[in-house]
């Protein structure tokens, strides 16, 4: 039986979905969202509509006509089956494949429908979420993630406070600062702790001349960014963060700090801004538990793939950030090699796409310079002080944190967790993990093993599910290989 | 449509999620955490932290920028950590 299995419905999930329908293969493609298109092509929830909907593109339209619409990206193929409202708890491996558990309704609600779908091969496209650094009073109500503030403008048109500061580094800021300002906030100011990303935009014809930089189209939605934000007037500095926020009840105003090139604040540089809301973006961290429960093998912190982004487990494939932070074009090439990837290894009769894999090498190479001027530096750790949280959900303090280092022989994640209780909580260390390892210097690659790969209730652990249209071992011996 | 928060009667529309609802009213925190008692509410909002949490329709630890509001759906703060009513 010829299906795949893409969980993710953003940019590299919806590309490979489609890549692989093209080839004839039965898709079903799985996401937590209610509506297409993942955190980047966050869609208006309140909106009537889907505008990546799978019904405008019908199912006695030519062959050739679908592949056109599809291409556009905007369209799912008919036999791809979106379940949307789904969060996949678990992947285990079958005899010939893979079986994904996932529970379907409304979030967190004890009437979700459990599911157990097995297919041959899987494609992950489970993205990736903004990392927020901690400082004093992090744990306010009122300090956001940039995803956040972006999520909520995007998606509910509404913006997460009145005024409101953007702090962190990399582009994404930007995109972020004129979503809150299409939603009717005010920008106090954007804090880049690197050097300004508008070096980038002045920049971009020698770059290109010396073929560092391939993303051109990403330049020019820069540029319409910084545009925007120039006449509203909104101060951008570089080399500055937000290190403290003040308040009892929520946020009421906030340190700002300029930075020196190892982001120790320099002192008496610090200014106090009135604002109600901080959006926090310092980078992304991949979505890697269904990579690491499928056994895919992970190398500084993302999943290693090869041309076809095939992963060291067979037969399952990686696209988008999983593989690296390079944003959605990138990600979108990735997941179309990928999903072609897929259908080929079921059996479908696949020429190699040699266009998408192009575009996924420029891409990189992009991404390589992007990540390299925006890296997260070390004088962080010196904005906390000793009563500073570090894991939100059990409220551990720094102070705690060291004392249990020092006091215990921590070496690696599981104890580091077990003793301080950093990474233990709701969250399963998602947000601190990264935080926390670097703290107590040791790999963070352990905090993404998660076994319940998002939380669920023991009522629905414990019900029974019933596998739909499970593998033929047989058949599935037949598995062709990718390589291209 | 219409849902209760903490038995006040509110004004929605198809899609909101209850975080959406309630920062659209004002309201920044709606739980208080296990240990320090202190106030949280929405912070990363694509469902990664599990700080927004909030009690519907009895059921506790719903992730409030996750759950998709229901006609007349009974939406309560948390208070520390709570059992299923």
């Amino acid at each position: 039986m010829r299906r795949i299995v893409v969980i993710g419905a953003g940019p590299a999930g919806m590309a490979a979905a489609n890549a692989a329908a093209l080839h004839g293969v039965e898709v079903v493609l799985i996401d937590a969202g209610a509506k297409l298109g993942g955190q980047y092509h966050r869609q208006d929830a309140v909106a009537s509509g889907d505008r990546f909907a799978p019904s405008a593109l019908s199912s006695d339209v030519s062959q050739a006509a679908s592949a056109k619409l599809a291409r556009r990206r905007f369209v799912l193929a008919p036999n791809v089956e979106h379940v949307a409202n789904a969060a996949v708890w678990a992947i285990e491996p079958v005899d010939g494949g893979h079986r994904v558990h996932l529970r379907v309704g409304p979030a967190d609600g004890l009437d979700r429908i459990g599911r157990a779908v097995e297919a041959r091969a899987l494609v992950l496209a489970t993205g990736a979420y903004d990392r927020a650094l901690p400082f004093p009073g992090w744990d306010l109500p009122g300090v956001f993630t940039a995803g956040a503030a972006q999520a909520l403008a995007k998606g509910q048109g509404v913006a997460v406070g009145d005024r409101v500061v953007v702090s962190g580094t990399g582009p994404f800021l930007l995109p972020v600062a004129a979503s809150l300002i299409g939603a009717g906030a005010r920008i106090v100011e954007v804090a880049e702790a690197n050097a300004a990303v508008t070096g980038w935009l002045s920049r971009p014809f020698k770059a290109q001349a010396t073929g560092a930089l391939a993303g051109w189209s990403k330049t020019g939605e820069l540029a319409r960014y910084a545009g925007m934000l120039a006449r509203h007037r909104v101060p951008y500095r570089s080399r500055t963060a937000v290190i403290e926020a003040h308040g009892s009840e929520c946020v009421e105003s906030v340190t700002v700090a300029r930075l020196d090139a190892l982001w120790n604040p320099v002192p008496g540089s610090e200014r106090r801004l009135e604002a109600d809301a901080v959006a926090v973006g310092f980078g992304f961290t991949p979505q890697l538990e269904l990579a690491l429960a499928a056994r895919c093998l992970v190398e500084d912190g993302f999943v290693v793939v090869d041309a076809a982004q095939g992963t060291s487990a067979p037969g399952v494939f990686a696209a988008g950030e999983l593989t690296g932070i390079g944003g959605a074009d990138l990600a979108a090439s990735e997941g179309a090699v990928a999903g072609a990837a897929a259908a080929k290894y079921v059996g479908a009769a696949v020429e190699p796409p040699v266009r998408a894999m192009a575009r996924v090498r420029s891409g990189r190479r992009f991404a390589a310079a992007l990540n390299a001027a925006y890296p997260v530096r070390p004088g962080w750790q010196g904005w906390l002080r000793d009563d500073t949280i570090v894991c939100r959900c059990e409220e551990v303090t720094r102070a705690s944190l060291y004392r249990a280092v020092d006091e215990r022989d921590v070496g690696a994640v599981r104890a580091l967790k077990l003793v301080s209780g950093a990474g233990l909580g709701l969250c399963q260390g998602r947000v601190c993990g990264q935080n926390v390892a670097e703290l107590a210097d040791v790999d963070p690659a352990g905090f993404a093993k998660r076994p319940i790969a998002s939380p669920i209730r023991l009522s629905e652990l414990a019900e029974e599910e019933p596998v739909e249209s499970p593998i033929d071992a047989e058949e599935s011996g037949r598995a062709l290989g990718v390589e291209y | 449509m219409r849902v209760r928060f903490d038995g006040e009667e509110v004004e929605v529309q198809e899609g909101q999620t209850v975080a959406g609802v309630l920062l659209a009213k004002g309201i920044r925190s709606w739980r208080t955490t296990r240990g320090g008692g202190r106030p949280r509410g929405l912070f990363c909002g694509i469902g990664v932290c599990f700080d927004c949490l909030v009690k519907v329709n009895g059921v506790p630890d719903v992730r409030a920028c996750q759950r998709v509001v229901a006609e007349g759906d009974d939406i309560r703060t948390q208070a520390g950590a709570e059992l299923p009513s």
